[in-house]
């Protein structure tokens, strides 16, 4: 039931929204205060957001969210179907901006620097914020083309070799490089599922982003496959900010050391995994994560 | 508590809560049966101990192989995953108090039925009540999850450490008297050790019942009662 939303929810991108009243949103509180626990050791902050809000034309998918993402760690957003946890992901690189109708509210910050500033270059702003998706989407290119493509409109290589340098480290990166070695002029649409995910995965870190923003990069691979990213992803955190959206409980305990909790609309509760998926402070937390609703 | 949405979950997590009732109420009656063979001699009673222990046995490893296969089936987490987690070790507490009981019922042979011998044993009995008294409590509270009422159960777990240094001194003084009681003492001083070793087995389940329902440890100071009196400080 939870696992085809997200698709449903692009389709009608487009589409006006109807209001259908929500029965259970009607009830919740709009003041409602994020129940937050620290990490024993704290962590340097990178992305500040501060009540944000968003709508999608007269409807309120967000409810004054806000959070700090701290860098060199995983924080996996969890929560039902529809809670708002890719329309909170997309804020943070911005692109909602390119869904009609949608409006962003309150503050986001990268390390201190306003995203939301209409002074900022939002093409740059996606490199240095990159994303990966549900599907993998590699361009119909070859698979360098794929990696090469960032670097080059972003104009970080000089030379031929310098680009070819940052493609096989990028694909190295995201523990590609070997099983596709041989066939770098290959079409990267021909690779598995998998690769093709650990393809994305290159593409973005090839920019040479700060943070990198995932939409349940694994719901469409199978176990071997998610076991492979979620190594790369705890590879990957010694040197990046990775915000992870997943609706695998299990996943969100294996892969972030911060976990937030979003329903319908509000964060919930945040606080480091281990306590989150052991003791949680809120019992809204604890019914969700142990099955008892969503 | 909310139900889960897949109701074969709840199932199986009540099916692990029964079989630590059941553990918990067999143990029980275990130590009982085992203080009587001991107060009035009966060898019946206590080969029936000694041959209950392997029930205990049984019952701890089907709770294991149930806790197992749910935590691979289900991946439990939160408070489901502590329960699991708090079950296989309530258990093996439990399956440790039923070998405790089993000793007991060994030593019963060896106390004969001499006056003598059912005198010095009458010295443990409101230590044995006590003991069997606080286990069928911390099960009952564990079932009923109710956290609070463990804090004062490990309180009165000090009452049985106070009573195991009174027999000591009591067998003491009775081997002093006589060197011909001082087997039945002996035999009688392992007893008691076994019964204030059950205590400790109940504590421990007081401990992790609390870690079960709240997630987090119960209060680290026991309160200290005085070596004279019955009342612990604590209410
Ligand atoms: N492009 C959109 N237009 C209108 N409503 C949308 C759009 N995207 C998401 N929504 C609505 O916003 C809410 C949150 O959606 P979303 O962020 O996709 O949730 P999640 O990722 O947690 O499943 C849902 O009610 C969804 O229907
Ligand atoms: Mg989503």
């Amino acid at each position: 039931m939870m696992f085809n939303a997200p698709e449903t929810q692009k389709m009608n991108a487009n589409v006006a929204p109807v209001s259908i009243p929500d029965p259970a949103s009607v009830a919740l509180p709009k003041t409602f205060q994020t129940v937050r626990t620290p990490d024993p050791e704290p962590r340097q902050v990178r992305v500040h957001a501060k009540d944000v809000s968003v709508f999608y034309g007269p409807k309120q998918a967000l409810f004054d969210v806000s959070i700090d993402i701290p860098e060199k760690a995983v924080t996996a957003f969890i929560g039902p179907s529809g809670c708002g946890k890719s329309t909170f992901l997309r804020c943070l690189n911005r692109m909602n901006d390119t869904i009609e109708g949608a409006r962003v509210s309150g503050t986001i910050q990268l390390d201190g620097e306003d995203l939301y500033d209409p002074k900022l270059d939002v093409v740059e702003l996606r490199a240095r914020i990159g994303m990966v998706f549900q599907k993998p989407n590699p361009f119909p290119k070859t698979i360098f083309e794929n990696v090469a493509y960032g670097p080059r409109i972003h104009g970080l290589a000089t030379s031929k070799t310098d680009l070819e340098q940052i493609v096989v480290e990028s694909l190295q990166k995201a523990s590609l490089f070997n099983e596709v070695k041989d066939r770098l002029h290959e079409v990267g649409t021909g690779l598995s599922g998998g690769q093709q995910q650990r393809l994305c995965i290159a593409r973005a870190i090839a920019v040479s982003p700060e943070v990198i923003l995932m939409d349940e990069p694994c719901s469409a691979l199978d176990p071997i496959a998610t076991a492979k990213i979620e190594e790369l992803i705890d590879e990957l955190r010694a040197n990046y900010t990775i915000v992870i959206v997943t609706h695998s409980m299990q996943q969100a305990a294996r892969v972030s050391q911060r976990t937030a909790f979003f329903h319908l609309g509000i964060l919930v509760e945040e606080g480091p995994t281990e306590m989150m998926f052991t003791s949680p402070a809120e019992k809204r937390t604890q019914d969700y994560i142990t099955g008892r609703f969503g | 508590m909310v139900a889960h949405t897949v109701t074969s979950f709840d199932e199986e997590l009540a099916a692990i809560d029964r079989i630590i009732r059941d553990m918990g109420h067999f143990s029980a009656a275990m130590v009982q049966a085992a203080t009587v063979a001991l107060l009035e001699g009966e060898q019946d009673m206590a080969r029936r101990v000694i041959a209950d222990d392997a029930v205990m046995d049984a019952r701890q490893r089907e709770l294991d192989e149930r806790a197992i296969t749910l935590i691979g089936k289900r991946q439990p987490m939160a408070d489901d995953l502590r329960t699991v987690v708090g079950a296989i070790r309530i258990a093996s507490d439990l399956e440790r108090i039923g070998d405790l009981a089993k000793n007991l019922g060994k030593r019963v042979a060896a106390v004969d039925k001499s006056p003598a011998s059912q005198t010095f044993a009458h010295s443990i009995e409101s230590m044995a009540e006590l003991v069997q008294h606080q286990l069928e409590r911390v099960v009952d509270i564990y079932i009923e999850r109710d956290a609070e009422a463990l804090v004062p159960l490990r309180a009165d777990d000090e009452k049985i450490d106070v009573q195991y240094t009174a027999v000591f001194r009591e067998l003491l003084t009775y081997m002093m008297e006589d060197p011909r009681n001082i087997t039945a003492c002996t035999h009688l001083l392992f007893c008691a050790k076994n019964l204030e070793r059950i205590g400790d087995h109940v504590t421990n389940i007081a401990e992790n019942a609390y870690y079960v329902m709240t997630g987090s440890q119960l209060p680290a100071n026991r309160p200290k009662v005085d070596e004279t009196g019955t009342q612990p400080s604590l209410a």
